[in-house]
Order: structure tokens, then C-alpha cells, then sequence
């Protein structure tokens, strides 16, 4: 760890997005716009059954009656939803049966992304399945999991091969009316990764999920679904990317946890989407629901989001505490630099008695981004000493940025303890000299400062994304100060 | 190894130093003393390469290199070392990931491996015992919620690690008890080679009973008015600096 740390350090050579490649694979997608009969193609082309067929259209009848959410702080530009590809697919000859089916420029495409497809040679202890546009290219150590009955497939695939669990899941912690990117999503929504661990199973090895936007005027809605059932644990981790293009894209996505009695899941995001360049131009629209129900009794769930990528990000992972003596936790580190913009933060319902939430959140703007938290905290009333911490502090990088902070507060049990604490810091010149004069360049200090700040969040991630996290931290602040 | 010539400089463009000229040779302690304001610190200030210090005349020579025209951590890696007045806090960062890092840096610029995490370890422990810094130090925060004392001591613990060529130790004995003053000085005097220099600035003379110098000067309002050998340290503590403050008055009125 210490030597991959010094690794990073020194890793940095230049500040420049350097997933913003695009790989030159034949698509197959369909043509822009949105309509029922779009839906409808992109159904047919899912080889979907009726009931699935009806939920998407459900949504979109319930999405055309409502208006993009303005409450956030952010300046949003007006997305034009007819001219967005709503489907696109790397083109396959066959069925996959094995490896040697996948296309070579996608195998090349995820190994360049330090995602290879190939089980050998990927990193020990984690499986992925790999999320390319609209649909999942591959799962690796299917099998693996499969002899201790863990399901981990596409999304697609759970439809086909699962239906009863999917159909008795989706939708029951994010309703398809819950709000606008929800219901959109609802509506078109493509492919993601399906998650099931069964009773009493503690999955041995990290699930993850990589998502690749690739085409172009393409938006991303995956959905991803993960149940842990009673007694089981799993950890969870996604990361996502984009090629580098001067107009924006939009990627709206689910993902609805749910653990039953004594379960428990981790879930952990390394966010680096395409930002756009240091004028703001480009980038992606990030809009993503998440959510997790505490179902059972002693159910835990935990969100750790590193959010360093996207031109804006609104996303929210919440925790509904519905089990007596469930817990919900949300780590966030949220970077933003040049004219990035963020509002994130996380809901924490308490439903059930003696629930328990834990909230840190560590903002870091730089350049003329602004930065903000944006939080709840709810008891309701049969929710018997339920206890919250909340800890939001904010990092400041030069003075044309800005960091804010709207914690909201609805208690209705008296016996509740809701602590929040808040502070605001500055990178001061005098730490970056004092740095320098240890013969530690600016970069290299402001590295070693933020990652300082975000100490709490990265030490919740799984070891190997943790050092991923600090060098991506470390790339998105650069040229930042000076 | 340092050569200063004529050296004038300015903050927000008030003149601080007015023509400072200084040569220090290896193996050689400087002290260097003066009233408060006279220019010590930002001197100091200058050799470290602080930008809010704008120089606008002279030249500053480290080893036949042009000085003032190196980054800050490049003079840091050519071995110049400045122990702060006022050593700066940095939480969330420990002081192992801090040295670490600081350390592979000069040895990088070296053409040296980096140190593995066992061989770091046992050097950081060497040279805790050298300076008889508390070993709970190391594991805390850089400088945070330090007293006093324990951020100086902190400071020598730095130069012992990185071994400076020249090392300016910058009001090193303000705020330290006779105890903290000794391990200080202890520290100086074992880190003290025939090779490596320091320069040594303090406003009292009782440091210079530890740490003996082979240089004094004396700064007043932004010059040095005065160089002499150890003696005159002690006439100073004698008859104070209202002494110096007169003869250069008068000097001028001559």
C-alpha cells in the first residue's frame, strides 16, 4: 500500500482525462429520439416479455406528465431528449459462448480502461461485468459465483433467466414515479448488472460493475439491482468513464439495493465520467438515482461514492432504515475543479427502531466549480431512538470556486439524536510552501493534502480502488493552484 | 557554498533587505542576529524561495548555481533546508507519509531507489533517537496539535532525515524552555559535519551557549551592520542592540 502510494505520487505527469479515448467499434443502434415506439424497439431488441414491455411504457407515460427538477444548485442547460440515441450496442457476429467471441477492439477497449475481460489476468478477488453503451459485454467469474448460488449477470440476462426475482424487486425501492431521471430511466433504460446473494452467503470476492460510455449522442441508463439476502454480505463496486467530446451526454441510471434481515452490503462508486475541458465544454450530465432499503432487522447499508468526474452530477444514494436496528451509511468524497458542478448528498429515512445513520461528506472545489451537499435526515414517528451523525466539511481551492451546504433536518420522534457538524478549510500557500521546501512539488503536495481530507472516505474503500481513488483525486486537482 | 551579493528585496513593495551581502562556507555556523524587523526572516524567506518576496536587485549563488532562479523543491533537493519560526500545520497528513515522500523525492533527484517501507521505518527510528523526539510524534498528523516545543523539535527531526548541505534554521529557540533548547541544539550539534553549514538566526544569544558559531553578523533595518567572531554575540547579550542601533545612526549622521 505505502509503495503503491509513492507510486502514485509520482505516477502524475499530466493533468489531461486520459480515458477520453474513443474505440472504433461497429454499433448497432437505433435512431434518435424518444417515443413509445422507441420504447418499443428498444424492447423488441431486448427480446423482452410483455410484463417488462409495460413497465418501460408505464414510465414513460408517467415521464412525459413532469418537468425536469429545479431545485438543485445547478445550472443546467436544456437537454434536447429527442435528440439523444437511446440504444447502442457493439455489434455481435453470435451469442457469446466464450472470451474468444468478444469483438478484439472491445477486449481492447476495457483492457486499455485496466479492466481486462480475461479472468486471469484480472485483479484476484474481484469480478466485473462490463457495461459498454447499452448493453453488459461480459461477466467474468460467473461460474465461480454460481456454485455458491450468487447470481451476478447483466441485467438483460436476469430478465431472461430470473424473472420472478426481478419482477418481485424492481422498482419496489425506486419507484418508476419517483421522480424525473427515475422515470426516464424507468422508461428506456438498457442494460446494468443483476446481483443476488442468497440466504446465509457471504460473497468471497468483490462484485463490480465498469461502464463505458463509448458512441456518440448516445445517453447511458443502466439499472442495476442487488438484493443480499438474509444473513448475506456482499461488496459492491462500480466505475465508469467516457471518451472525451465537445457536447455533453447524458447518463441517467438506477440502482435499488435491498437487504434482508441481517444482510449486509457495501457499495462503493469511483465516479470519473468525462468532466469537460477546463472551459466547460462537453462533459457528462449525471443524474442518477440510488438507493438502498434496510428491509430486515439488522440490516446494514453502506454507500462510499469517490465523485471526481461529469460537467454536473445530481445523485443522492440514500438509505431507507426500515428493519428495527438497521443502519445506513453514505462516505462521500465529491471533487470538483474548472466549471464542474455537484449536488450530492444522500437521504437517511428512519422507519424502523434504534436505526442508526452515518453521513461524511468531503467536498473539494477548485477552479470555478461549485461544490454542494445537500442532505436528509428523516425520522418519522415510530422510529424509536434513532441516532444520526452527520460530518460535511468543505476544502477550498483558490477563490473562484464555491462550497455549500444545505442540511435538512425532519425529526418527528423526541427521542432522536441528530448531530451535524460542519466545517470549511482552505489549501493555505503556506502548506504548499512548507511542502515545496521539503523538496515535495505543488502537485505532489496538493496530493498528499487532499488525499489527507479524504482519509475517512478512501479508508472505506476496497483496498485496490482505494489507491485508483487517491491517484484519480490527485489528477482531477492538478493544475489547480499556482 | 552560499554566496549573497548586494541583495535587496521587497513585500508588496516595501523594501525589506537593502543590500545584503553574506558568503558562507562549508563546515562554517552562522549566526545571524538582530532586532525584531530587521530583515532576518526575510532573508531567510528569500534563500527558501518564498514567492511573496520580490527580489529586486543582487544575485544569490548556492554551489555556483544561480539560486533564485530554482523552484523551492528543487533548492530543497540540492540540499538547502529551512527549519520555519512557525512551523505549518497540515491535518489529515502524518508525518511518516509526509518524510516518506519528502525523503523519496531527494533520492529520486539523487538517481536513488526509493526506500522500502522497513529500511524508512528504521531510519525515521535513528534519527528519532538522535533528536529525542517523542516516537508518538511520527504517527500524528504533520505539526497538528503540536505545542510549542514540540514543533521545533519536529523541524530538527526533518533536517536530521533529509541531511541538508545548508540548513537555515529560522528562530529556532523562540518559544522553547531550557530543555526543549538543549535538545535542539543537541540536535544541530550531531547533525553537524566538516562538509555541511548552517546558518543560524535567533534574536537571543542564550542558543549561541549550545551552539557555538564560528560567524556573527548583526542585522539592522535590512543590512548587515555588522560581522564578527563569537565574542560579539556575547556583547550583545551584554549591552542589547540599542548599542549597534546608535553606531549605525551615527554613522550616517558622519
Amino acid at each position: 500500500m505505502e509503495k503503491d502510494q509513492d507510486k502514485i505520487l509520482s505516477d502524475v505527469t499530466s493533468g489531461d482525462y486520459k480515458y477520453g479515448f474513443y474505440s472504433d467499434i461497429e454499433m448497432d443502434s437505433i435512431p434518435k429520439g424518444l417515443s413509445e415506439e422507441v420504447i418499443r424497439m428498444i424492447s423488441a431488441k431486448k427480446n423482452e416479455p410483455d410484463w417488462l414491455l409495460e413497465f418501460r411504457l408505464k414510465s414513460y407515460r408517467h415521464w412525459v406528465t413532469k418537468k425536469m427538477p429545479g431545485w438543485a444548485n445547478l445550472k443546467v442547460p436544456s437537454i434536447n431528449y429527442q435528440d439523444i440515441i437511446y440504444y447502442a450496442a457493439p455489434k455481435q457476429r453470435k451469442a457469446l459462448d466464450s472470451l474468444d467471441d468478444i469483438d478484439p477492439e472491445l477486449k481492447k477497449t476495457f483492457d486499455k480502461l485496466g479492466i481486462p475481460l480475461e479472468e486471469q489476468k484480472h485483479l484476484a478477488g474481484v469480478a466485473v461485468d462490463a457495461v459498454m453503451d447499452s448493453v453488459s459485454v461480459k461477466t467474468t467469474f460467473k461460474e465461480t459465483l454460481a456454485e455458491l448460488g450468487i447470481i451476478f449477470c447483466s441485467f438483460s440476462e436476469a430478465v431472461r433467466e430470473y424473472p420472478d426475482l426481478v419482477k418481485r424487486y424492481m422498482g419496489t425501492v425506486v419507484p418508476y414515479t419517483d421522480n424525473y431521471f427515475a422515470s426516464l430511466n424507468s422508461a428506456v433504460f438498457s442494460d446494468g448488472s443483476f446481483c443476488y446473494i442468497p440466504k446465509g452467503v457471504r460473497c468471497p470476492m468483490e462484485l463490480s460493475t465498469y461502464f463505458r460510455i463509448n458512441a456518440a449522442n448516445t445517453g447511458q441508463f443502466e439499472r442495476t439491482l442487488l438484493i443480499a439476502d438474509e444473513e448475506a454480505y456482499v461488496s459492491y463496486l462500480e466505475g465508469c468513464t467516457a471518451p472525451q467530446r465537445d457536447e455533453n451526454q447524458l447518463h441517467a441510471a438506477i440502482v435499488e439495493i435491498v437487504a434482508e434481515k441481517n444482510a449486509e452490503v457495501k457499495y462503493s462508486t469511483v465516479q470519473n465520467w468525462y468532466p469537460g475541458d477546463k472551459d466547460g465544454k462537453g462533459g457528462v450530465f449525471n443524474f442518477v438515482t440510488k438507493r438502498g432499503m434496510c428491509k430486515g432487522e439488522n440490516s446494514k447499508i453502506s454507500w462510499t461514492q469517490i465523485e471526481t468526474g461529469s460537467a454536473i452530477t445530481w445523485k443522492y444514494p440514500s438509505c431507507i432504515l426500515r428493519g428495527d436496528n438497521s443502519s445506513g451509511e453514505f462516505y462521500s468524497v465529491a471533487v470538483t475543479n474548472n466549471h464542474q458542478q455537484a449536488d450530492t448528498g444522500t437521504k437517511m429515512t428512519h422507519i424502523g427502531k434504534n436505526t442508526k445513520s452515518t453521513i461524511v461528506s468531503k467536498g473539494i472545489s477548485a477552479g470555478r466549480s461549485q461544490n454542494s451537499y445537500r442532505g436528509l435526515v428523516k425520522v418519522l414517528k415510530n422510529a424509536t431512538n434513532a441516532r444520526n451523525y452527520s460530518q460535511c466539511d468543505s476544502l477550498l481551492m483558490g477563490d473562484r470556486c464555491g462550497a455549500h451546504t444545505f442540511p435538512y433536518l425532519e425529526v418527528d420522534n423526541q427521542s432522536a439524536i441528530v448531530e451535524h457538524e460542519a466545517t470549511t478549510s482552505k489549501i493555505g500557500e503556506d502548506q504548499i510552501f512548507y511542502c515545496n521546501q521539503r523538496g515535495i512539488s505543488t502537485e505532489d503536495a496538493i496530493g498528499l493534502i487532499v488525499n489527507g481530507y479524504a482519509r475517512e472516505v478512501l479508508n472505506k474503500l476496497p483496498m485496490e480502488f482505494a489507491v485508483e481513488a487517491q491517484k484519480l483525486l490527485q489528477i482531477s486537482l492538478e493544475g489547480s493552484v499556482g | 557554498m552560499l554566496v549573497i551579493e548586494n541583495l535587496k528585496a521587497a513585500i508588496n513593495g516595501k523594501n525589506i533587505l537593502k543590500g545584503i551581502s553574506l558568503e558562507v562556507k562549508p563546515g562554517e555556523i552562522h549566526a545571524l542576529m538582530g532586532p525584531n524587523g530587521s530583515g532576518k526572516s526575510t532573508l531567510a524567506a528569500v534563500l527558501a524561495g518564498r514567492e511573496y518576496v520580490e527580489v529586486t536587485e543582487g544575485s544569490v549563488k548556492y554551489n555556483g548555481q544561480d539560486l533564485l532562479a530554482m523552484a523551492a523543491e528543487d533548492r530543497s533537493k540540492e540540499g538547502l533546508f529551512l527549519g520555519f519560526q512557525y512551523p505549518i500545520e497540515i491535518p489529515g497528513v502524518s508525518m511518516v507519509n509526509f518524510m516518506k515522500t519528502a525523503v523519496n523525492e531527494h533520492r529520486k533527484h539523487k538517481g536513488l531507489e526509493p526506500l522500502s517501507a522497513s529500511d524508512f521505518l528504521k531510519l525515521m527510528r535513528d534519527k528519532k533517537e538522535l533528536v529525542e523526539i517523542d516516537s508518538k510524534l511520527a504517527n500524528r498528523s504533520v505539526n497538528e496539535g503540536f505545542s510549542g516545543g514540540e514543533k521545533k523539535k519536529n523541524e530538527i527531526f526533518q533536517m536530521a532525515m533529509l541531511e541538508p548541505m545548508l540548513a537555515i534554521l529560522d528562530e529556532t529557540d523562540s518559544g522553547l524552555d531550557i530543555d526543549a533548547l538543549r535538545i535542539v541544539a543537541n540536535g544541530v550539534n550531531k547533525l553537524k559535519k566538516p562538509d555541511n553549514s548552517f546558518i543560524v538566526i535567533t534574536h537571543y544569544q542564550r542558543l549561541l551557549d549550545y551552539i557555538v558559531p564560528d560567524i556573527v553578523h548583526v542585522m539592522y533595518d535590512g543590512k548587515i551592520v555588522k560581522t564578527a567572531g563569537k565574542e560579539l554575540a556575547l556583547e550583545l547579550e551584554e549591552k542589547g542592540y540599542d548599542w549597534i542601533k546608535k553606531e549605525v545612526e551615527n554613522s550616517f549622521v558622519a
